[in-house]
């Protein structure tokens, strides 16, 4: 692909000259309309979200009166200090980045390797390898649950990592099976990038001695940057809102991640939408958080145009 | 051409890798394929090794041979239902939210102003947790004080969105897309911005308008992100689940194969050899398709 690409730019000699030409005026007659589309469509992406917290500032007793879509006579936090202290937030907060963090971590650096070997290394049965990952993510989660439960039970830890003594019921075992469970996707997509970065640079690199390791840690893996940045993001959100793996390998509930605590938040307090309203946003504000924080690298890293060498 | 000899050159050479080289590749390379196998691989086997057997959990494990599988087509109400929802849910994402996607990343990579702002509105819904989706949409959607209905003004005879077992399925689709939309969205944008610009230009100064620009320079080199948004929207409808279980536990109109799974595995019948053997045919049917995906990409590759 790089090499088709090259040869177009090539090819097309007018093209340097252009490049310092003012930017062609664009059609203004569409430009309105654009905006006008996507500002409807932001509205009714966004919408859900502001009644969410529309409604989780305001007391029950007047959404149960008036309805979710009616004018306030009230607003306040107070539900939020309720939801936070009821249910023991922090704790579980605590839980989710116990396990969220290193298995983002772990996922991606594993993956970056595999992806490296696969891509850009050329090993025999690198295809195999590839396929082998990339199909063992996309196997639903249904099917793995019963025997990866019962192979849980059976794997004893030393105390000091777990105080059930077995990997059940444990952080790592829903580090573990996240980590091999996400590596798949990550080997896929990083493969996909890797392959659009320039062989010249790797090559120069080898004649200089490079070995291996160099030519992953050093030279590769910061040329992913942008790639590594959005998958994290991806990673770190899917980590977080994944209830299923929690909910049937930790039996102890003071070890449930966050997503868990709404679960049980929706169980004490299923008749008040509103305090529930209240904890739903508190639990969706980290990753939403996250992703805006780590866009600006992720944008950053895609305008800089690494597949150009 | 050139980069065809260095290749060729490479591959000559008998000693590419030193044993301090090969020793990083047996690491880094043996962890996660071991890891891999433990927890996707082995447990998937041994799967399509219970379907063929009857367990409860706890006792005995006899073999019964395919018998799960001829009660599961013959004698199982609800598993034509999910067949054809699985396959609803992969029309409506594929033919609907993820050409939108599309759409969205076009318009926005059209460099107007606000984009961000734009492109991060729309990601949102992505990173939500879907305790946050199924709850939003029984404030929506509910018959009580729902919004809908509310502004439909039918609140004497609000319609059941959720509860109607011919209109949730639409109702969970919606739900499904409005995260789709900006995954896809988010990952069309990142192929777009690595389109060479001057590929456009080249087009422009032959005169071609925007659309055939589109059509006929960009999309062909968005190639490597078609693939992985055509696997991932795929997957994403076969794995269906957290929605419909948050809002009825996938009964009444939104059954799905991996809801029907989860009843027979961990419900109170715990009927494992059973679910295993409707977990096979979805496996099955996923397999297929991440196949014929790699099948073609491996032919992409070779081609170039």
């Amino acid at each position: 692909m790089t090499a088709d690409l090259k040869s177009t730019t090539r090819a097309g000699d007018v093209t340097p000259s252009l490049r310092g030409a003012a930017p062609r005026p664009r059609p203004r007659r569409g430009r309105y309309g654009v905006h006008l589309f996507l500002s409807a469509v932001c509205l009714a992406f966004v919408a859900p979200l502001l009644l969410a917290v529309y409604a989780s500032l305001r007391p029950y007793e007047e959404t149960a009166r008036d309805g979710y879509f009616s004018w306030p006579d009230k607003l306040s936090f107070a539900y939020y200090r309720e939801a936070y202290t009821a249910s023991g937030m922090g704790k579980y907060f605590t839980n989710t980045l116990i396990i969220a963090v290193p298995a983002v971590l772990v996922t991606l650096f594993l993956a970056a390797f595999v992806a490296f070997a696969v891509s850009r290394l050329n090993i025999r049965g690198g295809l195999a390898l590839l396929m082998f990952f990339t199909a063992g993510n996309l196997l639903p989660p249904q099917v793995l649950v019963t025997p990866l439960y019962v192979l849980f039970l059976k794997v004893d830890l030393p105390w000091w990592m777990s105080d059930s003594m077995t990997l059940y019921d444990s952080y790592w075992a829903v580090i573990l099976v996240n980590i091999g469970f996400q590596v798949g996707f990550c080997v896929f997509v990083l493969s996909q990038f890797m392959r659009t970065l320039p062989k010249e640079i790797l090559e120069a690199a080898v004649v200089d001695g490079a070995g291996v390791w160099t030519q992953f840690w050093r030279i590769t893996l910061p040329l992913c940057r942008p790639a590594l940045a959005a998958l994290a993001t991806l990673e770190f959100t899917w980590i977080y809102n994944d209830f299923l793996w929690a909910l049937i390998f930790i039996s102890n509930p003071d070890k449930l991640p966050i997503t868990s605590s709404l679960n049980n938040l929706r169980g004490q307090f299923f008749t008040d939408y509103n305090l529930l309203a209240a904890g739903s946003v508190l639990v969706a504000l980290p990753t939403i958080l996250v992703f805006l924080l780590l866009q600006r690298h992720f944008i950053a890293g895609l305008t800089l145009g690494s597949s150009k060498g | 051409m050139p980069q065809n000899t260095a290749r060729r050159a490479g591959r000559r050479t008998t000693r590419r890798f030193t044993r301090r080289d090969i020793a990083v590749l047996g690491a880094l390379l043996g962890l996660p394929v071991l890891l891999d196998v433990l927890i996707v691989w082995g447990p998937a086997l041994a799967s399509v090794g219970l379907s063929f057997t009857s367990w409860d959990g706890i006792g005995d494990i006899h073999w019964v041979g395919g018998d799960n599988y001829e009660n599961l087509v013959q004698d199982y109400p609800a598993f034509w239902p999910a067949v054809r929802h699985n396959l609803l849910w992969i029309a409506f994402l594929g033919l609907v939210a993820t050409p939108f996607g599309l759409l969205l990343a076009v318009l926005i990579d059209r460099g107007i102003r606000f984009s961000r702002f734009y492109q991060s509105v729309i990601y949102l819904p992505v990173v939500l947790s879907l305790a946050v989706v199924g709850f939003m949409a029984q404030l929506l959607l509910g018959t009580d004080q729902g919004v809908v209905n509310t502004v439909l003004g039918n609140e004497q005879d609000p319609v059941d969105w959720l509860g109607d077992s011919d209109i949730n399925l639409w109702m969970m689709m919606l739900a499904a897309s409005w995260r789709h939309t900006g995954y896809v969205m988010i990952l069309y944008l990142a192929g777009l911005k690595s389109v060479d610009p001057e590929l456009k230009e080249a087009a422009a100064i032959d005169g071609a308008n925007e659309r055939q620009t589109f059509f006929r320079v960009t999309f062909p080199t968005l190639r490597p992100v078609n693939v992985i948004v055509g696997v991932i929207t795929v997957i994403e409808a076969l794995r269906a689940f957290d929605i419909v279980y948050a809002v009825n536990k996938g009964r009444n109109g939104l059954e799905l194969l991996s809801v029907l799974i989860t009843d027979n595995i961990i419900g109170e019948a715990s009927r494992i050899g059973f679910g295993s053997a409707i977990a096979v045919v979805l496996l099955g049917v996923s397999l297929g398709f991440i196949v014929t995906f790699l099948v073609q990409e491996l032919r992409g590759a070779r081609e170039k």
